[in-house]
């Protein structure tokens, strides 16, 4: 990997990947909005795949601006949760929240006091950077700060990968049309994200910091440069990826930038890189510079159905049906609601969820802009699913097994390693929705997974109960034969003293006592 | 011509004896019928099928004594894995043995348990946890559901309900 790459030199073109037409002109235009708290907050505890956090406030209770109420369970991967502005708790209780496939979890219910009172629990700090690393890791996990890429993988335990790591890559790419949060956020705040990146990289213990963006995102490619000028740091520079799909994955966007590749099953530590989403990096900054925890985000409202398209800086918890009236309303061509962009995001039933730590865009999609209802037709074999696959998968072999479906077939064909992009539908000729059957594909995997893991385990617990019973049973004869050795043979029987006993036996009438 | 006949002949026989060598060295192919029968079984030792457990059923199997489609908990996907196995058709699952339902785990009642440790003998897997005169509990994640430990029960505080546990298998995305 070779330091100071400038926008000048543009990254090979990927052999993967679809060009996407951008639709981003709608919300890039003018600057980040700021809500106002709504008339209610849902937080919900349960903000990624892990464990949800637990309460620690109680109904009735008045919190406090960035105050914790959930702490992260120590069952894994779960994260803080903290007070996104003043108010009172009016409620813990099941509410619906944003998941594919729709589902409730517990969440903290607030009625904002409009008092925006800060909660002095935390403060700035400024000698971030020169904070040994265990304690910048753990003062992340306590902002409750996670991957805001999508995935929410907390971002302490990202930043805890051992030595060896040569690179940070600040992910910019944002390669779904669409969305522009990210593109909006470095435009306007390159200077908070570099911060963030500094602090990273201590954390890290690492030298290199490499801020990717989109070749066609420039005003947000001038204001990183100008960013990294002004401050002086030589450790950071940009890095601009073509304008492709997916070039934001991750794994793709490693691959892209080192031309190493993150094996099956391995992590991007494994290559000597770190991959942190800047808005990510911008939350890290907001925490040690003011000690705001993680309690709002950018989210782009855009599509044909909401009023006016804008990047929106709303506190976790708003209401999506208050969002989208702060963004001027639907229009009367609004037709749907999406979550995420249009590749990779999820329908969403209603309009009464959250926004949570994950939400970078809520598409109102207009009449056109809906999948036109076509019929699929069978594959045709035509390979092209094959050539714009990231993960270099071959989707129309796993669509045949997945019809099965055959699980161990599907599982050695690198099923797994789907990311769900969404390349190979957009390219079928035959309107296959290949996405959604691997989706479906990987949940039956995981299911055949835990069928076996559980027979496995039975018969361990059976085959040890066996060998207990016949160790007691093995213990017990050795135990008997330890007596008999300790009374000693048998002696010859004294035949006259056992002709008496018997006759006294005989006498005696039944009823007597002895 | 002689020297062809003779390499044909030193090669064939230094291949002899690395195939006696091997034959005699190499542990031979142990995996029977019967222990390829008892791996696809789901092992909840229930004892449903009508035999003491799922080896004796599959010994049973492989014999041709007992039929396929005897494992309620195994349900549809070990009937056809039985007889892809071993090439017998698949049928429904004889419902005299037993219903097929979603897996499910024993709970004790600990208000009501007495603590007379009758439960731990009848279980097959060793997943309760307890001592005469102690209360006992069910290790979740290894029961399996097999319901012989609710007749052991002299207070009836056993009851089962759906097994939700997820043990270690990594989530699919």
């Amino acid at each position: 990997m070779t330091n100071g790459r400038t926008s000048n030199q543009a990254l090979p073109l990927p052999a993967w990947g679809i060009r996407l037409e951008s639709r981003k002109v709608d919300s890039e235009t003018g600057a980040i909005k700021k809500m106002p708290p709504p008339g209610e907050l849902i937080v919900a505890l349960k903000q990624n795949i892990g464990v949800p956090a637990e309460t620690i406030v109680q109904p009735g209770e008045r919190v406090l601006k960035g105050q914790p109420i959930a702490i992260a369970s120590r069952w894994g991967l779960s994260v803080a949760v903290h007070a996104p502005t003043s108010g009172a708790v009016m409620a813990i209780e099941e509410r619906p929240i944003p998941v594919a496939g729709g589902g409730t979890g517990e969440s903290v219910i607030i009625e904002p006091d409009g008092k925006e009172e800060r909660y002095a629990g935390y403060v700035a700090q400024m000698n971030s950077k020169r904070l040994p690393p265990p304690q910048i890791r753990n003062e992340i996990m306590e902002a409750g700060i996670v991957g805001m890429g999508g995935a929410l993988f907390p971002t302490a335990t990202k930043l805890n990968p051992g030595s060896g790591i040569q690179a940070l890559i600040l992910n910019g790419v944002e390669c779904e049309p669409y969305i522009s949060a990210d593109n909006a956020l470095l435009t306007e705040r390159s200077d908070q994200v570099l911060r963030g990146a500094a602090i990273m990289l201590a954390a890290l213990d690492c030298d290199e910091c490499l801020v990717a963006v989109k070749a066609d995102m420039a005003e947000a490619q001038a204001a990183v440069q100008a960013a990294i000028d002004a401050l002086g740091d030589d450790r950071i520079s940009l890095v601009v990826v073509p304008a492709f799909y997916p070039a934001g994955g991750e794994r793709q966007l490693i691959e892209l930038i080192t031309g190493k590749e993150v094996q099956a099953g391995g992590l991007p530590w494994d290559v000597g890189v770190v991959c942190q989403n800047v808005g990510t990096a911008a939350a890290v900054a907001k925490f040690f510079d003011e000690g705001e925890p993680l309690i709002s985000r950018i989210v782009t409202v855009t599509g044909d159905g909401v009023g006016t398209a804008a990047n929106i800086e709303v506190m976790i918890g708003t209401p999506i049906v208050d969002l989208v009236e702060f963004a001027g309303g639907y229009t009367d061509d609004a037709a749907g609601l999406v979550m995420g962009g249009p590749m990779m995001g999820f329908s969403l039933p209603h309009d009464q969820l959250p926004v949570t730590k994950a939400t970078n865009c809520i598409l109102v999609a207009g009449q056109a802009e809906l999948d036109p209802s076509v019929r699929e037709m069978p594959c045709i074999r035509c390979g092209e699913c094959a050539r714009v696959c990231p993960a270099a998968l071959m989707p129309q072999q796993l669509l045949a097994l997945a019809r099965g479906p055959d699980y161990e077939a599907l599982e050695s064909q690198g099923l797994q390693d789907c990311i769900q992009c969404g390349c190979c539908d957009y390219v079928c000729p035959s309107y296959i929705p290949l996405t959604s059957r691997f989706i479906e594909a990987k949940q039956g995997l995981w299911e055949n997974h835990l069928v076996s893991q559980r027979s496995a385990l039975a018969l361990r617990r059976f085959d040890a109960r066996g060998e207990r019973l016949e160790r007691r049973e093995s213990d017990r004869s050795d135990e008997l034969q330890r007596q008999v050795d300790e009374i000693g043979p048998a002696g010859e029987i004294d035949a006259d003293a056992l002709r008496q006993l018997k006759q006294r036996v005989k006498s005696k009438k039944p009823g007597d006592k002895t | 011509m002689v020297a062809g006949l003779l390499v044909m002949a030193f090669l064939s026989g230094l291949l002899g004896i690395v195939l006696v060598i091997s034959a005699r060295r190499l542990p031979a192919d142990t995996m029977t019928v019967v222990d390829q029968v008892n791996g696809v079984l789901p092992h909840t030792q229930c004892g449903r099928c009508g035999y003491s457990g799922c080896r004796p059923y599959a010994t049973a199997i492989a014999a041709g004594e007992a039929d396929i489609n005897q494992c309620p908990p195994g349900g549809d996907e070990v009937i056809v894995a039985l007889s892809q196995l071993l090439g017998r058709p698949a049928k429904a699952l004889d419902e005299s043995f037993g219903l097929a339902g979603p897996p499910i785990v024993a709970v004790v009642d600990e208000d009501i348990c007495i603590g007379c440790a009758r439960c731990l003998d009848a279980c097959p897997v060793d997943a309760i946890l307890g001592a005469a005169k102690f209360t006992h509990t069910v290790i979740a994640n290894e029961c399996t559901g097999c319901e012989l430990c609710i007749p052991a029960c002299p207070v009836d505080c056993i009851t089962v309900t759906e097994n939700t546990s997820q043990l270690d298998a990594r989530a699919a995305h």
